[in-house]
């Protein structure tokens, strides 16, 4: 079980998180005309990425927020963690 | 029976304490402090069980967790377990087992004409002789199988006892309370570290109560028990018995099963059996030992050849003798130290060493204990069926390839030492890459992944010194490292004898002539020739040859007989033994019962039950209840004799002809405020939400990004910048996910706050032609006309006291009202709707009349709304907003979403009008057309419409829009049923919506 440091509660276990998806992914914006292979790209796409990789997961046993993970989908391991708002660097 | 292999006041066994117990049905006697093993060998039993394929009488091979041969199923106190070794059992009084892999019993059974059928069991037979041919799997080879297989049997009664689940946090665990174990959890916890010792065994110590040591002046044992009544007194230390710490997970999380109550005839009062425990250590020392390898020959599995380890064991620890003619056979200086035990307990053994002149401290005290001696000598074959009789030895060459005459000599045990294996399976386990050690034969922990560290003869280091030097230090540096402490603890004088090397000597060759089985894995009974055969047959790599020879998947994981596998391997494809590489090892290290996994989560406890307010009212009002997720919900209120179908037409009726009561506590709530909380619900539901003015509920639909309906509702405005949503019951916490998705990730800017008030608030539908006449007489100081209190109308109101939520919302399709409470007060008005509503007629409804009425009014819930449609499909695109864009909009012009032909929910009625339809069943153009008969869609939900009483269907169905009035083929091949049906609007009753205005 994964031990992740969620940046408002501190170090929780796996099992109050639920796994979000790749954190790379960006939204397109309301409202704005895109082409069909950008939405699906979007709604569909995604890498199955080996090594570091950011991702999101949701504290939702805890303070319910959103949190960005950096992880290495081999090992496990991660390196950073961020509040919903904080840009990945 | 007496008890003569015991003997005379030796052991740590408390002779003070007799205790009987029963094996296959008789009795006999042991003494507290024994292992199930010991007792039984104490008694000089010595057949215990069959083994797996073949059913060759077996007997013991170790003394503890490495026995792949003594199994057996336990009774105690009316519960029964398969599974248990019996080397690992603490004896108890009263304690019951019998053999398993046994049919019909120990001393003849009928599985082991296998043994003599063996030629047609090599490796790979399950793959290879039972599928051919197909009939015969069923009739004749499956149920002998069954018959003759398994590990025994698992009890199928509900499980009495209690389990139980810990989460622990600590500086340091420590597996295992060896030599090593105990230094460094001495050295951690006099630094100052928060330190776990675990053992699996009921006493600490490990080796230290079976070698002749000296540690600071005091024998192993003295110098153990010292530690560990230290370390207990110690406030920053927990030491566990009985815990085996049986697996590694990632961020040092270890889980260690502790063994609570299993060595007492009965589970205390307010005891678990046994506890599971999740630690997430800062850093991890293995102290985990090694296993005695065995050395192979002909005949290796008879009763009576076992670990020389185990042997000394028996004789130390629980005062048993294996054997009183003992044949030790060695290739390094381990089988000498065993020798010496039987020597000074008056048993003469005679040594078989394969090395020529090998020559060390302890080989000087065997030769002046007069002990008897032959180097190069190996052991051909165990001879004896049930038990060893004698054994065939014979001198070997230098090069190990060439036998000399075959003797014959008398013995009752064979003791083996093959050397030892370091056990590095929770070092693996954290990801460790092991690597091979040539000074050892054996794979060691290499680089660690994880924060952890393994130390001693796990690790690879033999000797007492060395061993206590590494882990003194260790505990100290890893402690020091959380702590910052500097407090050392002073090394202690070690004395031990010095032994020579061992010879890498592992297979005796096979005489001339001779077809001996040589075993390498003694619990799958794995042969030699059953690996050959897997090589030969192609198979290349050791994941491979395991999974087809079954090599080291028997519940012991291997632990006697992975490395001899490797060798094997090795030399036959003449490769290096890290070039073949060993197999995974997964946790767990020992089996973990089911009931320590699950723990308290059993029966209704595997998920908390939810019950509305009201929830006592419905049991004195005979409802039937319905698991609707984790909620309870009136199916129904029996009356007399009324089955479902009866009384949810009943109640269904009631609602269309008078009114009705539900409790709809169970929908999900969310609470929204904020001044942007108007733009968040225009952005997640289809239609527009901009101008709904205060006071006012409305119908929404959102969807997910990919188009697919996600839920539906109503939202109501309660004031300027606060909304209160509603969602379905089922998808309540994942509307709560996906609003706080959007708002933290993707439009931080939106200034709003949600937050679930499903809780907070007990709910109850009023629906029926006669509501609003009940509302008044409710809430008599409120407007509630159609003029003051209009269709999806809000107000709040005055329940005689309580403040109340008045919606003018509508399911069931009939002018109906939701009242909302403080869930305080759900009771309290359920009660006076119901007390008011007598005038009216009023009944309450469970869940099945709601489901009626909402299907032959034609709107869709779950079971349409089942992640697979889009609004079109459920006639939902009127809510489809073309001047905004909202969650998945984008999606909704894909090529198949916007087919001419697309499917669109219908209703279905039977040509009949008394056939009811299965839910699921099939719709298609003919009946009789061959298979696969093209499917047009699918019957999604069915009910007996009361309104004009005959059965009605609602249907997901290919072009439903152009297939109104069309005859066709219900097909339900499960129900065995084909029904002409004729497809009619989805809105059965009141297509235009003229009830809920009313
Ligand atoms: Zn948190």
């Amino acid at each position: 079980m994964l031990h992740i440091k969620c940046p408002h509660c501190g170090m929780r276990s796996q099992n109050e998180f639920s796994y979000g998806g790749d954190a790379s992914v960006k939204r397109p914006e309301l409202g704005k005309d895109i082409s069909d292979q950008d939405w699906n790209n979007f709604v569909y796409n995604r890498k199955s990425l080996r090594g570091k990789h950011w991702e999101l997961w949701q504290h939702l046993a805890g303070c319910r927020q959103w949190i960005k993970v950096e992880r290495d989908t081999g090992s496990h391991e991660i390196f950073k963690t961020l509040k919903a708002e904080e840009e990945i660097s | 029976m007496t008890q003569s292999f015991r003997l005379k006041d030796v052991g740590l066994i408390n002779r003070n304490k007799k205790l009987s117990f029963k094996f296959n049905g008789k009795k006999y006697y042991g003494y507290e402090g024994d292992s199930l093993a010991s007792a039984l060998i104490a008694n000089g039993v010595h057949l215990i069980g069959r083994s797996f394929k073949y059913h060759r009488p077996r007997g013991f091979f170790g003394a503890g967790v490495d026995e792949p041969y003594a199994i057996v199923q336990l009774y105690r106190n009316g519960e029964t377990e398969p599974n248990i070794k019996a080397t690992e059992q603490e004896l108890f009084d009263g304690l019951e087992a019998k053999s398993v892999n046994c049919w019909p019993s120990v001393n003849f059974d009928i599985g082991a004409i296998n043994n003599f059928l063996r030629i047609f069991l090599p490796a790979g037979f399950y793959y290879k002789t039972f599928m051919w041919p197909k009939s015969f799997w069923y009739k004749i080879y499956e149920p002998f199988i069954r018959k003759a297989a398994g590990l025994g049997t698992a009890s199928i009664k509900h499980d009495k006892e209690r389990y139980e689940h810990k989460y622990e946090y600590c500086d340091l665990l420590i597996a295992g309370s060896g030599p090593s174990g105990l230094a460094s959890a001495y050295a951690a916890a006099k630094n100052g570290a928060r330190v776990i010792l675990a053992e699996d065994k009921s006493r600490f110590g490990g080796t230290l109560l079976t070698s002749e040591v000296n540690i600071g002046n005091k024998s192993g044992k003295e110098w153990a028990d010292g530690i560990i009544s230290e370390l207990k007194e110690m406030p920053n230390v927990t030491v566990k018995n009985r815990s085996q710490v049986f697996g590694y997970y990632d961020h040092n999380m270890l889980v260690m099963s502790e063994r609570v109550s299993d060595h007492l005839p009965k589970t205390k009062e307010f005891h678990p059996k046994q506890r599971l425990w999740y630690i997430r250590a800062k850093e991890v020392l293995i102290s985990s030992g090694s296993i005695e390898r065995p050395i192979v020959f002909g005949n290796n599995d008879t009763p009576g050849v076992m670990l020389s380890s185990a042997a000394k064991e028996y004789m130390k620890v629980y005062g048993v003798l294996v054997g009183k003619n003992p044949l030790i056979f060695t290739n390094n200086d381990s089988g000498y130290e065993t020798a010496i035990e039987f020597k000074k307990n008056g048993v003469d053994p005679l040594i078989l060493d394969t090395r020529s002149n090998p020559n060390s401290e302890i080989i000087n005290e065997a030769k002046d204990l007069n002990v008897k001696i032959k180097n190069s000598y190996v052991v051909v074959a165990a001879q004896g069926y049930k038990k060893v009789k004698s054994a065939d030895i014979a001198k070997i060459s230098e090069d190990k390839e060439q036998l000399g005459t075959i003797e014959n000599v008398k013995c009752d045990c064979i003791c083996v030492s093959g050397f030892w294996t370091p056990t590095i399976h929770l070092a693996s386990q954290s990801g460790n890459k092991t690597k091979f050690n040539e000074e050892i034969d054996a794979f060691v922990p290499r680089k660690s992944k994880q924060n952890e560290k393994t130390l001693g003869a796990a690790n690879g280091i033999y000797t007492l010194e060395e061993t206590l030097k590494d882990s003194f230090e260790a505990g100290h540096e890893v402690s020091k490292k959380i702590t910052n402490n500097e407090n050392r603890v002073s090394f202690p004088n070690v004395v031990e004898k010095k032994s020579s090397i061992h010879d890498k000597f592992w297979c005796v060759p096979l005489p001339k002539g001779k077809n001996y089985k040589r075993f390498l894995d003694f619990q799958n009974d794995v042969a030699v020739s059953d690996i050959e055969i897997a090589l030969r047959e192609g198979y290349r790599s050791i994941e491979h040859v395991k999974r087809y020879t079954t090599l080291g998947m028997a519940t012991d994981q291997g632990k006697t007989s992975n490395l001899n596998g490797l060798q094997l391997v090795s030399k036959i494809e003449n490769k290096v033994v890290p070039a073949v590489g060993h197999t995974t090892f997964r946790p767990p290290y020992t089996p973990v019962s089911i009931g320590a996994i699950v723990g308290r989560e059993v029966g209704k406890h595997s998920k908390p039950t939810r019950k509305s307010p009201m929830h006592s009212w419905h049991e004195k009002n005979n409802a039937v209840f319905v698991d609707a997720g984790v909620w309870l919900r009136p199916r129904y209120y029996k009356r007399g004799n009324e089955d479902l179908f009866e009384a949810s037409k009943r109640e269904a009726k009631n609602v269309r002809t008078n009114v009705g009561v539900c409790d709809v506590t169970t929908l999900g709530k969310i609470d929204i405020k904020g001044p942007d909380a108007a733009e968040l619900l225009n952005r997640v539901y289809t239609n527009a939400w901009l101008k709904l003015p205060v006071g006012k509920a409305r119908y929404g639909v959102m969807l997910r990004e990919d188009g697919i309906v996600m839920d539906d509702g109503t939202t109501t405005r309660i004031s300027e910048n606060h909304y209160h949503m509603t969602t379905t019951t089922a998808q309540a916490a994942n509307v709560l996910s996906h609003l706080e998705y959007y708002l933290q990730l993707v439009w931080p800017e939106l200034n709003v706050n949600v937050v679930s008030s499903t809780e907070q608030w007990a709910g109850a539908a009023i629906a029926g032609p006669k509501s609003r006449n009940l509302l008044q007489k409710l809430f008599p100081n409120s407007d509630v006309s159609n003029e003051g209190l209009p269709f999806m109308g809000y107000m709040e109101g005055d329940l005689f006291g309580v403040k109340a939520r008045i919606f003018r919302i509508s399911f069931s399709g009939e002018l109906a009202y939701e009242v909302n409470v403080e869930s305080n007060n759900g009771n309290f008005m359920w009660e006076k709707i119901i007390e008011v509503g007598e005038q009216f007629k009023i009944q309450p409804y469970g869940t099945e009349a709601l489901s009626t009425l909402r299907i032959e009014m034609g709107h869709v819930a779950g079971s349409e709304l089942d992640g697979r449609t889009i609004p079109y499909d459920n006639s939902l695109e009127g809510l489809l907003s073309k001047k905004k864009d909202f969650i998945g909009k984008r999606s909704l012009s894909r090529k198949a979403f916007i087919a001419e032909d697309r499917q669109k929910v219908v209703g279905v009625v039977p040509l009949d009008k008394k056939t009811s339809i299965p839910e699921g069943s099939h719709l298609v153009k003919d009946s009789k057309a061959p298979s696969p008969n093209p499917k047009l869609g699918y019957i999604s939900a069915s009910c007996w419409s009361v309104e004009y009483d005959n059965p009605f269907s609602l249907a997901i169905l290919k072009d439903g829009k152009n297939m109104i009035g069309e005859k066709l083929f219900v097909m339900s091949p499960l129900k065995n049923k084909i029904i002409p049906v004729e497809i009619v609007s989805s809105h059965y009753v009141d297509p235009k919506g003229e009830r809920v205005r009313s």
